[in-house]
C-alpha cells in the first residue's frame, strides 16, 4: 500500500496543462448545465452531478487505452466526457431522445457506448464489479492485454459484489483497475457510519489485490497513480485497487437538501478545487497566462451548448419500438 | 446390419453429453460452477471434463453466486460464450441481481449495443428430500423477466440438445434441469443434438384432453396418460419446453383439439406458469373450451422433509389421473 501523502509534485507541460485544464472545466460547465436544465424539466429521472470529481475521472482516463474497457456508475457523465464519449449524444440520451448514446433508453444513470468500449453507466451500487471481473476474465481468455477499469463509489465497497470481485480477480489474475471514488458520502450516509475501517485501501491486502489511495482533489496526482496502477496491471496482469479520495461538491441527486453535512465542510472542501488547484499550479509556473484560461472557457462554452442544440433537435424513438431489442431478435 | 437407432442413457448422461459436445464444438464455451471442476459436479454432470478439457475450460469458482454469475455475464460482454453453473436453483436468489438487471437489462437499456449470450444451467425441483431451502421452483421467477430466455429440461432429448442451442442464442438463457430425473433412463435417437428452443412440444398425441406441463411433470404426465388409455381416455401431453417467452401456438392447437385442459407444475399455485397458461387459454381459445381449465400445482408450503409430506405437495401422477377422471366424467 502506498500512502497519498508520500506522493512528489508530479512534472507538468504547457500542453498536457490546458488538456487536463479543458478536459475538467468541460465536466464542470457541462454538469452545471444539466443542473439547470433539470430545474427546467428537460432533463428528469435521477440525475447525480460529478462536480468537484474532476480530477479523478480525467487523471484515470490519461493512462487507458481505446482497447481498454470502462464500467462505471451512476455518476457518469464525467468518465464518459473524459473518455471521449460525444457530449451531444450524452445530453441527447440525458433529453431521452433516441440520438442519445444509449438511444434515450437508460438517461443520465447509463450511459453506454460500446465504440468507445464505455460498458455504462450502471445503477445498482456494485452490480457491474462482477462484469468488470468477467469482461478482464475474457479478455485474458483471448490472449487480449486490455485493462478493465471499473468505477465505483466508496458506498459499493459495503457491498458484497466488492468483496467477491477482488477476490475472483486476485484469485483468477485477471486485469482489472478496482477503481474507488471515495467521496465520503454513501448518499447521506457518511463513510464513518458505513465503514469499520475507512482507509479503504486496506481491503485491497485481504484479497491479496494490490492497492493505493491518492488525492483525488488533484489531477495530476491522479495521473501519476493511474500510470503506476495501470503499469502494474499491464506487466503482472493482476488487478490493482486504487481508491481516490474526493468530494461531491453539489448534492447526491436533485433531490437532496443535505442534511447529513454542514455548510462549512463544503466550503472546505472547495478550497481544495481540482479545476482551481490546476490552473493555480499552471498559472504560477507560467506555463499558461489568464487568456488561455479564458479561451477554455469560451471553447467549453461553444461545445456544451452545441451539445445541448443537438438534444433540442433529437427525436424520441417512436412508441412502435417500445419492446425492440428487449431480445436480439 | 445393425438397426438400432437409439441410445438409452440416463437423464444425467444425457446432460453430459450435451455438454462435452459444446465444449468440443466452440473454443469459445467454457464452464464455470461451485464444484464443476475437481469434484465433478454436484451431480457428476462434469465428471472427467477437468482432465478432458483443463482448469481454463472448466473452471471451479468459490461460493460467490452474484460474483460468478456476473463474472459469466461480464465474459459474455467481452466475446466468450460462458455457461454458467449454478449449482441449485436455490443459490440463484444470491444472483438475482446480476441476472435481472444486469444479464436481462443491457441489450435494451443500451438501445440494442450490448448483447449477453450467457447460458446460465441450474438445478432444481423436488423429490429428493432436501426440505425447504433446497427444494424451490423458481420457474415463475425467471419466467417473469423480459429479455431472459428460459427454458425447462423435461426430457432426456432436451437434456442431450437444449444447451446447444442456448449456446447459439445472442441474448441470455436460464436452463433448468431436474434433480428428480437424473438417473432416470430412457432412449434417445443416436442422432440426437441441438434443436428448437422456441416451442412446446407435443409427447404424446391425444384427443380427449390436453395436458400442458413442463420439467418433472412431462413424464408424469406420459406415464398418466398411459394408465388414462386403459380407461379409454386418450391424453394429448404438451410440454412447454419455453418458459420465456412462451409459444401460444402450440398450446392453442392443443385447446382447439381437445377442448379440455389439464396443467401440471410443481410451482407454487398462485402466480406461476399456469396461472399465465390459463390466462393465454381465456384470451385466445376461450370459445374452444368445453370445460373449465383445471390445474394440479404445487401446494403452497415450504417443502417439507419427510417423504410424504414432500410427495404430498406436488403433484404425482395419481393426481393426475384422478383429475381427468373428474373432469370427463361428466361429459
Amino acid at each position: 500500500m502506498e500512502n497519498e501523502e508520500t506522493n512528489p509534485s508530479p512534472t507538468i507541460d504547457a500542453k498536457l496543462g490546458l488538456a487536463l485544464l479543458y478536459q475538467m472545466i468541460l465536466i464542470r460547465r457541462f454538469e452545471e448545465k444539466s443542473a439547470e436544465l433539470y430545474t427546467k424539466e428537460k432533463i428528469r429521472g435521477f440525475l447525480h452531478l460529478y462536480v468537484g470529481e474532476e480530477a479523478v475521472a480525467v487523471g484515470v482516463m490519461q493512462s487507458l487505452t481505446e482497447d481498454d474497457n470502462i464500467l462505471s456508475t451512476y455518476r457518469e457523465h464525467g468518465h464518459a466526457l473524459a473518455r471521449g464519449v460525444d457530449p451531444g449524444s450524452i445530453m441527447a440520451e440525458m433529453y431521452g431522445k433516441r440520438e442519445g448514446c444509449s438511444m434515450g433508453r437508460g438517461g443520465s444513470m447509463h450511459l453506454f457506448d460500446v465504440a468507445k468500449k464505455f460498458y455504462g453507466g450502471n445503477a445498482i451500487v456494485g452490480g457491474h464489479l462482477p462484469l468488470a471481473v468477467g469482461m478482464a476474465l475474457a479478455s485474458k481468455k483471448q490472449g487480449q492485454n486490455n485493462i478493465t477499469c471499473c468505477f465505483f463509489g466508496e458506498g459499493a465497497i459495503a457491498e458484497g459484489e466488492f468483496h467477491e470481485s477482488m477476490n475472483l480477480a486476485a484469485l483468477w489474475k485477471v486485469s482489472v483497475l478496482f477503481l474507488c471514488e471515495n467521496n465520503l458520502y454513501g448518499m447521506g450516509t457518511a463513510l464513518r457510519f458505513s465503514h469499520s475501517i475507512q482507509e479503504l485501501e486496506k481491503k485491497g491486502d485481504a484479497y491479496g489485490v494490490e492497492s493505493a489511495a491518492v488525492n483525488g482533489m488533484d489531477v495530476l496526482e491522479m495521473k501519476k497513480a493511474v500510470e503506476k496502477a495501470t503499469a502494474y496491471i499491464r506487466s503482472s496482469g493482476k488487478p490493482y485497487f486504487l481508491v481516490c479520495n474526493t468530494y461531491r461538491f453539489r448534492a447526491h441527486s436533485m433531490f437532496d437538501a443535505q442534511l447529513y453535512r454542514n455548510k462549512k465542510e463544503v466550503e472546505v472542501w472547495k478550497e481544495r478545487d481540482p479545476i482551481s488547484t490546476l490552473r493555480n499550479q499552471l498559472l504560477e509556473k507560467n506555463l499558461i497566462s489568464n487568456d488561455d484560461i479564458d479561451l477554455i472557457e469560451e471553447k467549453v462554452k461553444t461545445e456544451v451548448q452545441k451539445a445541448v442544440d443537438f438534444a433540442e433537435a433529437g427525436t424520441f424513438e417512436p412508441i412502435g419500438e417500445l419492446t425492440k431489442y428487449v431480445y436480439s431478435s | 446390419m445393425n438397426t438400432k437407432t437409439t441410445l438409452r442413457i440416463t437423464y444425467r448422461e444425457a446432460l453430459k453429453h450435451g455438454l462435452r459436445e459444446a465444449l468440443i464444438n466452440d473454443d469459445m464455451v467454457f464452464l464455470m460452477g461451485e464444484d464443476v471442476g475437481r469434484y465433478g459436479g454436484a451431480f457428476a454432470v462434469s465428471k472427467g471434463f477437468l482432465e478432458e478439457f483443463g482448469e481454463d475450460r472448466i473452471m471451479d469458482v468459490p461460493l460467490s453466486e452474484s460474483g460468478f454469475v456476473g463474472a459469466g455475464i461480464g465474459a459474455a460482454l467481452g466475446g466468450m460464450r460462458p455457461i454458467v453453473e449454478v449449482m441449485t436453483v436455490n443459490f440463484s436468489l444470491l444472483a438475482l441481481d446480476q441476472i435481472i438487471n444486469n444479464a436481462s437489462t443491457l441489450l435494451h437499456m443500451s438501445g440494442g449495443q450490448i448483447n449477453v449470450p450467457v447460458v446460465i444451467r441450474m438445478n432444481s425441483g423436488i423429490g429428493n428430500q432436501l426440505a425447504a431451502q433446497h427444494s424451490h421452483s423458481w420457474e415463475p421467477f425467471y419466467a417473469h423477466v423480459p429479455g431472459l430466455k428460459v427454458v425447462s429440461v423435461g426430457t432426456h432429448e432436451d437434456a442431450r440438445g437444449m444447451l446447444l442451442t442456448a449456446l447459439e442464442s445472442p441474448d441470455p438463457v436460464i436452463i433448468f434441469e431436474y434433480t428428480s430425473l437424473l438417473n432416470m433412463e430412457s432412449e434417445i435417437p443416436l442422432d440426437s443434438g441441438a434443436m428448437d428452443i422456441d416451442k412446446a412440444k407435443v409427447r404424446r398425441e391425444g384427443k380427449d384432453v390436453s395436458i400442458i406441463t413442463y420439467g418433472p411433470g412431462v413424464y408424469k404426465a406420459l406415464a398418466a396418460a398411459e394408465e388414462l388409455n386403459l380407461s379409454g381416455i386418450d391424453a394429448e401431453v404438451v410440454d412447454l419446453r419455453v418458459l420465456n417467452p412462451i409459444d401460444n401456438e402450440t398450446i392453442l392447437t392443443s385447446v382447439a383439439k381437445t377442448h379440455r385442459v389439464l396443467i401440471v407444475e410443481e410451482a407454487w399455485r398462485s402466480v406461476s406458469i399456469s396461472s399465465e397458461i390459463i390466462s393465454r387459454i381465456m384470451e385466445h381459445a376461450f370459445f374452444d373450451l368445453d370445460a373449465p381449465v383445471q390445474r394440479l400445482c404445487g401446494v403452497e408450503v415450504p417443502i417439507p422433509y419427510p417423504k410424504h409430506l414432500e410427495d404430498a405437495s406436488i403433484p404425482q401422477k395419481e393426481d393426475i389421473v384422478n383429475s381427468i377422471l373428474n373432469m370427463v366424467q361428466y361429459d
